[in-house]
């Protein structure tokens, strides 16, 4: 081991890298942050750009074209004019498809943004004020998860009726509870550090503590819940969709589409396995990069 | 122990009442409930009649004080459309949806947890990466897409397992395993960090240095503290489940509470909506309240106070 | 219960030669032990000191084979009670830990398992290692129990680790360590953790019970003052080498190596030291261990330090008197032979 004794003594450490540098290498080294990126991506210009790229119109019923196979089935009637075939009605399937993601996106990232404001300003408010506040935040809390979420939202969707801003508003306003209790958590820990007593003492008013000194440093666990829950709420979308409850017909739901083909498994199975793959692919998508957030800024906890 | 659990049951009841609440004011979302249950194209007279005789007129407290007495014996109204008692439905259909999640929890738990503890003793051996890899595509999967999915391979083409029904345990498989995966990751992904946290503890290095054997260490000394937090956990998932298996329940055609809520709410028959969310509700704060007192026995820091 | 080595065997408790610990870090390869020999005889305590990091616990460990997985270990020689115990199975090795060699650890809050009762804990070593009723495991850990200053022992037996003090809890845990009379007992630190006075008890303690069992001990410690009360001999470490080691009248009465100077003009001593005067202090930091270091490890804090410090590898030689070693070109009067060094096992 004593055979290099002229090397000088510093050679093996490396100059520091900055933050900034270190940061991009774990994003582009993070193999499920690229792919969910990637993914996500491809999926939200899928979604924007629908009307432009579609091969036709999403409602256009032509029931002399219905039921044509994707094109990689071996059969007489596939066309490149529907290359994902058409649905029972003779309704481009691709451009369905295109269409769905619009209202998956959209119906998971309201509900998202209306849970993430309740469940937000619940878990900051238990996690700063501690005692009763916090008494009475779990106290929701538990209720609030005792209560089943795919039996309430069924039911109060049958019984206030059905529309995008019905099953919005109910998925916001049921699956907050994962913001609060890790928002509540995340606030306790950073409520505790120096930088929030010496502001205290300082006499800094208590929303200007909550907004400048709080909020920044919890943005982190903010984001990463928030994809995890907006991944939720497009998969409870769907869920309901598929259950008739949710998203009605003829708008292209990707619940509601595979819903649609629930009776055509048989003979027609790929009237299920196309919508039921891009649910999938959203998901995974969203979950991979909410994930890679996690790991990319804190490293430490990735286990 | 004594204090605890009391205080445990104090809070149970408590989220049981807030629960009875919100599923009696379900009664009103759709407005005035009296128009809603006569129907379309009611008389006034009809409207008056049906709010006299379902106590619609009486101030809310009575109508809610007089709901939660008849529940609480037992009594959890009429259905408007089976035109029979609530509860003996239910109670009837309770059996088949329990079976069903029992048989998930166990399909979960076997497969979660010796795979989180693999996972956990080999940490990014290829063995744990396939784990989480099972957890990441499992999160994702829509549980209706994956049970249509099963149907179409396992049922049709391959003619490997009943498609409907409830005959026989090969019923049970499908649904079983579409109702459980979905809470295998979140166990094993909780068994693999358990297992790891307590891997690395001082304890598990005094147990080696004691030169006790690999598996009593692993068993003995790690998982039985790893699984602690385990048991709280799979008690909240089973009762997320329990609400799930209206999906599953629908797709199978399995006769239980979950088709039967499905039933309910195509019907409009509120009644009996409200009965399933409570019974759901209470089952659920029950099941919470139980592991927590079984993680008391398991964890003598809470045991012996 | 594979192979029993005789108690009656050899004097020659533990006997290490050049052991290597290396653990791979994201920035190289980094070795907190780095050629480290010792040896303890029956009856023996040795001192291994040194400041925090120098790779005294590491040391400890890997004699154990309890290393972290990460860690590897090398060494020329490893014998307990004159028997190679290196690179044995897991399982020849987990037969002779808790059995013939024991160790206790730093924190006694924390290294009970919280899901056993002290009864439990203490029996299990020995029905693992001896073929005992558990009455037996039960008297056994009764009188050690009592043996460790514990009172009403038998009631102890059922309690639960929280239920029990700091200073109870590492009591429990020497009781445990000695549960199958074991030839070499290892304490790191084992006070560190507990208040200032229940250090002094749990230590005398120590030192009362090896001589009682007649057991080598290996005490690592980073508190001269501990040393200097209970040592036989003492190994001084420093960043990952032992510099100097002999008895501890050679290491108090005749410092050799510039760091032991060092360390022992920081401690006060009562009647010696003025009141007001200024303590000793080592200027400096300790070198990073990551990678090949070349040199005296102390050359960047040392005083004395010459150009032939910096360069080639500084053996440990044979100082004045027998037995007194010493990893310093000052101390060496001539190039030291390579019989010295293989003898240089601490």
């Amino acid at each position: 081991m004593n055979t290099n004794t002229a090397k000088p003594k510093d050679t093996t450490i490396a100059a520091e890298p900055t933050p900034g540098s270190l940061m991009r290498k774990r994003i582009f080294t993070h193999w499920g942050f690229m792919i969910g990126a990637f993914v996500l991506i491809v999926i939200i210009l899928m979604a924007l750009l629908a009307p432009y790229i579609s091969p036709g119109d999403p409602f256009d019923q032509v029931l002399s074209r219905k039921l044509i196979p994707p094109i990689w089935h071996d059969s007489a009637k596939v066309t490149w004019e529907h290359p994902l075939g058409t649905d029972k009605l003779g309704r481009d399937y691709m451009t369905r498809l295109f269409y769905g993601a619009r209202i998956s996106l959209l119906i998971g990232f309201g509900a998202m943004l209306i849970s993430g404001i309740i469940g937000t300003a619940l878990g900051v408010l238990a996690g700063y004020y501690g005692g009763r506040v916090d008494m009475v935040v779990n106290f929701i809390i538990t209720t609030r998860l005792s209560l089943p979420v795919v039996l309430v939202a069924l039911a109060v969707v049958s019984i206030v009726g059905s529309s995008l801003n019905v099953v919005i508003w109910v998925l916001g306003l049921l699956i907050w509870d994962r913001f609060a209790v890790v928002m509540r958590s995340a606030t306790q820990q950073v409520r505790a550090l120096d930088f929030v007593t010496s502001a205290q003492a300082l006499g800094c008013s208590t929303p200007r503590i909550l907004l400048t000194e709080i909020m920044p440093n919890i943005t982190n666990q903010f984001v990463v819940i928030a994809t995890l829950e907006m991944a939720h709420a497009i998969l409870l979308e769907a869920t309901l969709s598929f259950l008739g409850l949710g998203v009605q017909p003829p708008e292209p739901s990707w619940g509601l589409m595979i819903s649609e083909a629930k009776g055509m498994i048989f003979f027609d199975p790929w009237l299920i396995t196309i919508p039921g793959l891009a649910l999938f692919a959203l998901v995974l998508s969203i979950n991979l990069l909410g994930d890679g957030i996690r790991d990319v800024t804190a490293p430490e906890n990735r286990n | 122990m004594f204090y605890y659990a009391l205080k445990r049951l104090g809070v149970a009841v408590l989220v049981a009442v807030t629960v009875s609440i919100l599923s009696f004011s379900m009664v009103y979302l759709s407005g005035d409930p009296a128009v809603a249950l006569a129907g379309e194209g009611a008389s006034n007279e009809d409207i008056e009649n049906v709010r006299r005789i379902y106590g619609f007129d009486q101030p809310i407290i009575f109508q809610y004080g007089n709901w939660l007495l008849q529940a609480v014996q037992g009594n959890l109204g009429h259905s408007n459309y089976l035109k029979s008692p609530v509860a003996s439905v239910i109670f009837e259909r309770l059996p088949t949806t329990m079976l069903l999640g029992a048989c998930s929890l166990a399909f979960a738990l076997l497969l979660a947890i010796p795979l989180g503890v693999v996972a956990a003793i080999r940490p990014n051996s290829i063995i744990d990466r396939i784990a989480l890899s099972i957890a990441v595509v499992g999160q994702a999967m829509p549980s209706f897409w994956f049970a249509l999915t099963m149907i179409l391979w396992l049922g049709i083409n391959w003619r490997l397992l009943p498609i409907t029904g409830t005959e026989s345990w090969m019923n049970f498989i499908m649904p079983s395993v579409a109702l459980g995966y979905y809470l295998t990751p979140a166990v094993m992904r909780l068994t693999r960090a358990g297992m790891l946290e307590v891997l690395s503890s001082d304890y598990i290095r005094t147990a080696r240095a004691k030169g006790l054997r690999p598996m009593t260490v692993l068993f003995k000394h790690a998982l039985r503290n790893a699984i602690i937090p385990v048991v709280s956990l799979a008690a909240v998932q089973f009762g997320f489940m329990l609400g799930g298996s209206i999906v599953i329940e629908t797709i199978f055609a399995i006769n239980g509470l979950g088709y039967l809520a499905w039933e309910s709410i195509l019907r409009a028959d509120v009644p009996m909506m409200q009965a399933i969310v409570l019974v759901l509700s209470v089952f659920y704060i029950l099941l919470t309240f139980l592991a927590d007192m079984l993680n008391a026995f398991l964890d003598p820091r809470i045991r012996v106070a | 219960m594979s192979k029993k080595i005789e108690k009656t065997g050899s004097n020659r408790v533990l006997e290490v030669k050049n052991l290597n610990v290396e653990i791979p870090v994201p920035s190289g390869l980094l070795r907190p032990v780095q050629n480290v020999s010792l040896r303890v005889d029956r009856g023996e305590t040795l001192c291994i000191v040194g400041e925090s990091g120098c790779g005294k616990s590491l040391t400890s460990l890997a004699i154990m084979d309890l290393l972290p997985s990460k860690a590897k270990r090398t060494c020329d020689e490893m014998r307990l009670l004159g028997e190679n115990v290196f690179g044995i199975k897991e399982r020849a090795m987990s037969d002779l830990r808790g059995d013939r060699m024991s160790m206790i650890f730093q924190e006694p809050m924390t290294s009970l398992n919280p899901a056993y009762t002290i009864g439990n804990q203490l029996g299990e070593a020995l029905r693992r290692h001896q073929n005992v009723s558990n009455a037996e495991a039960r008297d056994r850990a009764i009188y050690l129990l009592e043996k460790v200053g514990i009172t009403a022992a038998a009631g102890r037996l059922g309690q639960y680790p929280h239920q029990l003090s700091g200073g109870l809890r590492q009591r429990v845990m020497i009781a445990m360590a000695l549960m199958c009379g074991p030839d070499l007992i290892i304490a790191d630190e084992p006070t560190t953790a507990l208040d200032v006075t229940i250090q002094a008890q749990i230590l005398h303690l120590l030192s009362e019970l090896q001589r009682e069992f007649h057991m080598g001990m290996v005490l690592i410690t980073h508190d001269l003052g501990v040393v200097a009360r209970i040592a036989d001999r003492i190994a001084v470490m420093y960043a990952g080498q032992v510099v100097e080691t002999g008895t501890a009248e050679q290491i108090f009465n005749a410092p050799t190596h510039p760091y032991t100077r060092g360390l022992l003009q920081c401690i006060p001593i009562p009647g010696k030291t003025k009141r007001g005067e200024r303590l000793g202090a080592i200027p400096g930091i300790v070198p990073s261990l990551v990678g090949h270091m070349d040199g005296c490890h102390f050359a960047s804090r040392c005083s004395e330090v010459q150009a032939r410090c910096q360069t080639g590898n500084i053996e440990l030689a044979p100082a004045k008197q027998k037995g007194h070693l010493c990893r310093c070109v000052l101390a060496q009067s001539g190039p030291s032979s390579e019989l010295e060094t293989g003898e240089a096992a601490v």
